[in-house]
């Protein structure tokens, strides 16, 4: 297997007395799309904030492209290529969607130290913007406020921002909450091919396409992995029955 | 769409109104009111640098008095010594050159700011409000208590200083001057505002955690924007000391910090012109109500009451609508 681009050896993260997250190792190779579930309070937040940079690590460590990233700020590690979308939808409010997106590649192109060039006529943040926003299918609200886009559009926007990055993975919070079945559809079938682009890093609550994509599967429970393994491992998965799916069939 | 010509007709309609009056003054020979537009023209300017922390970065500082008062000191103590003859220190004279002032006064407040605001920055919310009133203080006590250059009563500019091509004891002359970088420090806050630092700014403003997500780090962005706005404020200062020709603690009090706050707030935060809108309302109501009674602010405090109850975007924003970002 190749080298993997994200990996976190023995992480742990504690709050007080909660141990939200314990021990935790895990990995993404190129090109894989590696799921991460659990049920409510597993510590899958915790973990995503720790991966993102968001939270330091009481323990352990994360290598991201062959480089310790354990202490570096959110913004270091997006600007090596961590791209991630929020589980709610967190966007510039004020900006219209080609603006956000606008945003995210002034910052990938390396810096915002640029006094007097207006963005609004600077066209290599304009073009790639607009070929973004259609690629997820935003190309008629490109400059409509982001806190007027709806819920389903915030969501692909928050895709859109995590593209503009060219990231070397993705880290993608829970895209398809609140996207209703049709959306759920159609976002599958691009995260799908966005595998080729970049791994994903997926926490993601709808099962159907969790198994749909996933190449491995990484059960969380009580802060701890306690079964990894592909779509047909962790459905045979007696522990993982109990611990979650049995619960929700249940349910 | 609409909106945004809307304000530019706005901003056109003040930009114009703003030296008309004067012109008007001069024509009638009522010097006091060029007086009076040279100082709405110099705390609009003030405005424009808090509107570039405060308004473009969300940066409440309540300390800018500082910088006004800075700029004004440099511009007393440089000119005092341009007169007594005697050296500044280290050998160097003063000077009756305004660019010369106003190139010290600019850098003598960006340093401030610069260290200010790397100290004040790693706070925020009513934290950051009150560590910059605390340094403002500290400054403001500082004047007051060195008696080197007047103490608490201050220090006269016998003689105006100096500008080429210009003789600046004429009023209207001082006017001109004065409304020239009033709208210089406008097209900086348009040009910045339209940049990628402005983007990142305001992005910065609205949603920081967003902003550290696509890969920029907030403290450096809003520093640089704190000095810059530290230093607009400051050649401001230097400005109201030549037109007063007068600096004392009082250009460092709170007060004078409060009111430049209100001066964003009357015009429209953020806004191009919101700056320009607030002083003159802020003046208006000072020469208007002054004459009647000393308590003339009670009634800038029901305007200002009113405009955050039920017109959060100042005046500009309640003629202009909302501001959009295409």
């Amino acid at each position: 297997m190749a080298d993997p681009v994200l990996r976190l050896e023995g992480v742990s993260k504690s709050f007080a007395a909660l141990r939200a997250v314990q021990d935790v190792s895990l990995s993404l190779a190129p090109g894989e799309i590696h799921a991460l579930i659990g049920p409510n309070g597993a510590g899958k937040s915790t973990l995503m904030a720790l991966v993102s940079g968001a939270l330091a690590p009481d323990a352990g460590r994360i290598v991201f492209r062959g480089q310790d990233v354990t202490r570096l700020s959110v913004a270091q590690r997006a600007r090596m290529g961590l791209g991630r979308s929020f589980q709610v939808s967190s966007l510039i409010p004020e900006y219209s969607a080609r603006r956000n997106v606008m945003l995210a590649l002034q910052a990938r192109q390396g810096h915002s130290w640029r006094f007097f060039h207006p963005v609004s006529r600077d066209r290599s943040l304009m073009d790639p913007a607009r070929e973004i926003l259609r690629r997820v299918g935003l190309s008629g609200r490109a400059s409509v406020p982001s806190a007027e886009l709806s819920h389903g559009e915030r969501r692909l926007l928050e895709i859109a921002l995590a593209l503009a990055l060219q990231p070397a993975a993705f880290l993608l919070d829970e895209p398809m909450a609140g996207m209703g079945t049709e959306g759920t559809r159609q976002l599958t079938g691009f995260l799908d091919g966005l595998r080729a682009e970049a791994p994903i890093l997926l926490v993601e609550h709808d099962m159907d396409a969790v198994f749909a994509l996933a190449d491995r599967i990484s059960v969380l429970a009580g802060g701890r992995v306690i079964a990894s393994g592909t779509v047909a491992e962790i459905r045979a998965d007696a522990d993982v029955r109990r611990a979650y799916l049995g619960e929700e069939e249940g349910a | 769409m609409v909106e945004k010509r809307r304000e530019w007709t706005l901003n056109a309609v003040l930009a114009i109104a703003l030296f008309a009056v004067p012109l008007a003054a001069l024509w009638l020979d009522e010097p006091f009111y060029i007086t009076l537009a040279t100082r709405v023209a110099i705390l609009a300017l003030a405005g424009v640098g808090l509107n570039i922390a405060l308004g473009l970065g969300g940066m409440v500082s309540f300390g800018h008095a500082a910088y006004f008062g800075i700029g004004g000191y440099v511009a007393g103590i440089l000119a005092h010594h341009a007169f007594s003859g005697q050296p500044l220190f280290l050998g160097l004279s003063g000077s009756n050159q305004m660019l010369v002032i106003w190139a010290v006064a600019m850098a003598i407040s960006a340093l401030a700011a610069l260290v200010i605001g790397a100290l004040s920055l790693r706070t925020s919310g009513i934290f950051f409000i009150m560590i910059t009133l605390a340094f403002a203080q500290m400054i403001f006590y500082f004047a007051l208590s060195w008696p080197a250059y007047g103490g608490e009563d201050g220090l006269p500019i016998f003689l105006r200083n100096q500008f080429p091509g210009l003789n600046t004891m004429r009023g209207w002359e001082m006017f001109v001057l004065s409304y020239a970088v009033l709208m210089l420090a406008l097209a900086l806050f348009a040009m910045l505002r339209g940049a990628r630092f402005g983007a990142a700014l305001m992005a910065i403003r609205q949603n920081p955690a967003r902003a550290a997500a696509v890969g920029i780090s907030p403290f450096g962005i809003k520093l640089t924007a704190f000095v810059i706005s530290g230093m607009i404020t400051g050649l401001a200062g230097a400005m109201m000391a030549e037109l007063t020709r007068f600096v004392s603690p009082a250009m460092m009090t709170w007060q004078m910090s409060g009111e430049l706050i209100v001066i964003i707030i009357l015009g429209g935060v953020g806004r191009l012109f919101g700056p320009v809108a607030g002083a003159g309302i802020l003046v208006a109501f000072e020469v208007l109500f002054g004459g009647l009674t000393e308590h003339w602010q009670f009634f800038l405090g029901l305007v200002l009451l009113g405009v955050v109850l039920f017109a959060r975007g100042g005046l500009i924003g309640l003629l202009a609508g909302r501001e959009r970002h295409g």
